[in-house]
C-alpha cells in the first residue's frame, strides 16, 4: 500500500505540507492566529503555556513545541515569541534547528516594537515560505511512512463494542503492512492494564505498562485526587459506561492485537515500528496534542457521543458506531460504523474498509474537522503555574 | 425475535442493550449459537446494561470476560446495571508485574516529573 506524500530529509513523510505559525507562549498566540489567517497554506497553534512554569512543565511544553515543528506534516515554521518568556523565540528556533533541517524563522514582539510590526514581518516570511512549500512535489511513499495515532473521546458503550474493535482491526492490518500505530490515554488502561500488558513484546514492556498505571494513580493521590472521580465522565455514564474499568476494557481494544514494541513517554518520538503506546492523559485533546508532538501524521478518533475536535497539523478522522450520533452530528462525523452494532457487518469487515479511508486521507482528502480548520490543543501539566 | 442486546463474553453476567428496552419486554441476546432471552425488570436505556443473574451486594460484575466493578447494592436478574449501583475496585498493581525483570517495577520519579 502506498500514498502520495511529502518526503522529508529526516523521519517519516508528511501527508500535508503546512507552514506552521508557532507561538513560544500564550502571548504570541493571537499574533500567530492573525498571521495564519492571512496566508493560504499556513496553520497556527493557540498555546496557553510557555511562561511562569516550573521546570517539569517547561520541559513538557518544549517537547510539544519542538515536536509540532518536527511533525512530518509541517514544511517549515514561523515562530512568534514575546521576549520575556521561559524559552525565548531564538532559543526555541535553535532547539528546533538541532532536530530538523526544515526552514525556521522567528520573531519577538518586544524586539520588533509591538504586534503590528511583528505581524507584518511574520506575514511576509510566511508568504515566502508558503510559496516554497507549494513547489514541493508529492512523491509516492510506502505505507510504512504512516504513524497513525489512535484516539477515543466522548465514548459510550458502542465505542468498546464496535468502533474500537474495528479501529483495532485497522491497526492490525496497518501494522502487518509495515505502518506504525500509536495508542495513548494511559488513564484509560486502568482496569484493563492486565489485558493490554498481555500484548507486550517483552516482559520489560509488560511491566512498563503496569508501572505507568500505578504511577499515574500515585501521582493523583499525592495531590489528594482520585482518577475514579473524573473517569468515567458524566457523558460516558449517560452512554452506559458505569466504571473506569468498563471504559478502559473497551478503550484498549482500539489498539488492536499486535505485539506492543515500544512504550513512550508523553510527546516522545518512537524509535521503533509497529504497535506502540504512549503514556498520556485520557483527556482527548491533550492526548492528541502529545501524539502529534510525537510525530503522528494522522489521527483516527472513535466516539459515541460525538465530538467536533480537530488539530491544525494532522487530519483527525471521526468514526462512530452510534447510529443516532452519526445522523444527528453528521457535520462532525466522517465514518459510520453502526453496521457493527446492527450485525450487518463484522468489526473486521469495517476495519478492512477503513484502510481505503485512511489511504484517501493520506493522499490529501480532508476530514471534516480539517476542512473546518479546527485547531484544538491542550498541554499536560505536572502542577500549578508559578 | 430481534437481537437487542450483546453478550461480550460467555463469562459475563451482564448484557449491553443496543436498543432501549422497556420494562416488561424481552431482552434478546446470543450466547454462542443459542438465542437467549430475559425479561427487563426496569426500563433499560440504549447502551446500558442488564443483569443476567441475581447479583448480591459486593458481587463482581463481568463484561468482556473481565471484572468491570462490584455491586454497591443487590441487583436482581433483569434489572438495570449502572454507575448508580456498581463501583470501580482499586487495582492491585504489585501482583501484576512479571517476575524479576531487571530494571522494571521501580518507580521512575524522573519519568513522572517530566510526563504528568
Amino acid at each position: 500500500m502506498q500514498f502520495w506524500g511529502y518526503k522529508r530529509k529526516e523521519g517519516r513523510a508528511g501527508i500535508r505540507n503546512h507552514v506552521l505559525i508557532l507561538p513560544t507562549c500564550a502571548c504570541g498566540s493571537e499574533s500567530c492566529r492573525i498571521v495564519a489567517s492571512q496566508i493560504r497554506g499556513a496553520v497556527n497553534i493557540v498555546f496557553n503555556t510557555g511562561c511562569s512554569d516550573v521546570a517539569a512543565n517547561t520541559e513538557m511544553s518544549q517537547k510539544v513545541l519542538t515536536g509540532f515543528a518536527c511533525n512530518p506534516n509541517v514544511y517549515g515554521v514561523i515562530i512568534i515569541g514575546l521576549g520575556c518568556e521561559t524559552v525565548p523565540h531564538q532559543k526555541l528556533k535553535e532547539r528546533i534547528q538541532k532536530m530538523t533541517s526544515k526552514p525556521v524563522v522567528s520573531f519577538g514582539i518586544q524586539d520588533e516594537g509591538g504586534t503590528l510590526k511583528t505581524i507584518e514581518k511574520a506575514v511576509r516570511a510566511a508568504r515566502d515560505m508558503a510559496a516554497e512549500a507549494a513547489m514541493q512535489p508529492k512523491e509516492l511513499c510506502d505505507i510504512s511512512e504512516l504513524l497513525l495515532g489512535i484516539e477515543c473521546g466522548g465514548s459510550d458503550a458502542t465505542s468498546g463494542i464496535a468502533s474500537n474493535p474495528a479501529v483495532g482491526e485497522l491497526s492490525d492490518l496497518l501494522v502487518d503492512l509495515g505502518a506504525s500505530t500509536l495508542m495513548s490515554e494511559s488513564i484509560e488502561w486502568i482496569g484493563g492494564e492486565h489485558v493490554l500488558a498481555k500484548r507486550a513484546a517483552t516482559p520489560g514492556i509488560h511491566n512498563q505498562i503496569i508501572q505507568i498505571c500505578k504511577d499515574y494513580e500515585d501521582h493523583l493521590k499525592a495531590a489528594g485526587q482520585d482518577c475514579r472521580a473524573g473517569q468515567p465522565t458524566p457523558g460516558n455514564k449517560a452512554g452506559g459506561l458505569s466504571t473506569l474499568d468498563e471504559k478502559s476494557l473497551g478503550c484498549i481494544r482500539k489498539g488492536g492485537t499486535r505485539p506492543i514494541v515500544e512504550v513512550l513517554r508523553q510527546a516522545e518520538r518512537p524509535t521503533k515500528s509497529g504497535a506502540i503506546v504512549m503514556d498520556t492523559a485520557g483527556y482527548d485533546i491533550s492526548s492528541v496534542t502529545s501524539m502529534v508532538a510525537g510525530g503522528c501524521n494522522a489521527i483516527i478518533f472513535t466516539t459515541g457521543r460525538g465530538t467536533p475536535t480537530g488539530n491544525a497539523i494532522v487530519p483527525v478522522l471521526k468514526v462512530t458506531a452510534n447510529a443516532h450520533t452519526y445522523q444527528w452530528m453528521e457535520d462532525n462525523m466522517d465514518v459510520d460504523l453502526s453496521a457493527v452494532i446492527t450485525g450487518e457487518k463484522t468489526y473486521q469487515e469495517c476495519g478492512r474498509e477503513m484502510l481505503t479511508v485512511i489511504n484517501d486521507i493520506c493522499n490529501g482528502k480532508l476530514t471534516k474537522a480539517e476542512a473546518y480548520g479546527f485547531s484544538d490543543i491542550a498541554v499536560d501539566h505536572v502542577c500549578r503555574f508559578v | 425475535m430481534n437481537i437487542n442486546a450483546l453478550l461480550m463474553d460467555e463469562k459475563d453476567n451482564v448484557v449491553t442493550c443496543v436498543a432501549a428496552v422497556s420494562k416488561g419486554s424481552q431482552i434478546v441476546y446470543q450466547k454462542g449459537a443459542r438465542v437467549c432471552t430475559l425479561t427487563a425488570e426496569d426500563d433499560i436505556p440504549y447502551c446500558h446494561k442488564a443483569a443476567l443473574e441475581d447479583l448480591p451486594q459486593g458481587a463482581q460484575v463481568r463484561k468482556y470476560g473481565e471484572m468491570i466493578g462490584q455491586t454497591s447494592l443487590p441487583i436482581a436478574k433483569g434489572h438495570w446495571v449502572s454507575h448508580e449501583n456498581i463501583f470501580s475496585v482499586p487495582r492491585n498493581y504489585d501482583s501484576e508485574f512479571i517476575g524479576r525483570v531487571h530494571g522494571a517495577g521501580k518507580t521512575d520519579k524522573n519519568r513522572h516529573q517530566a510526563c504528568l
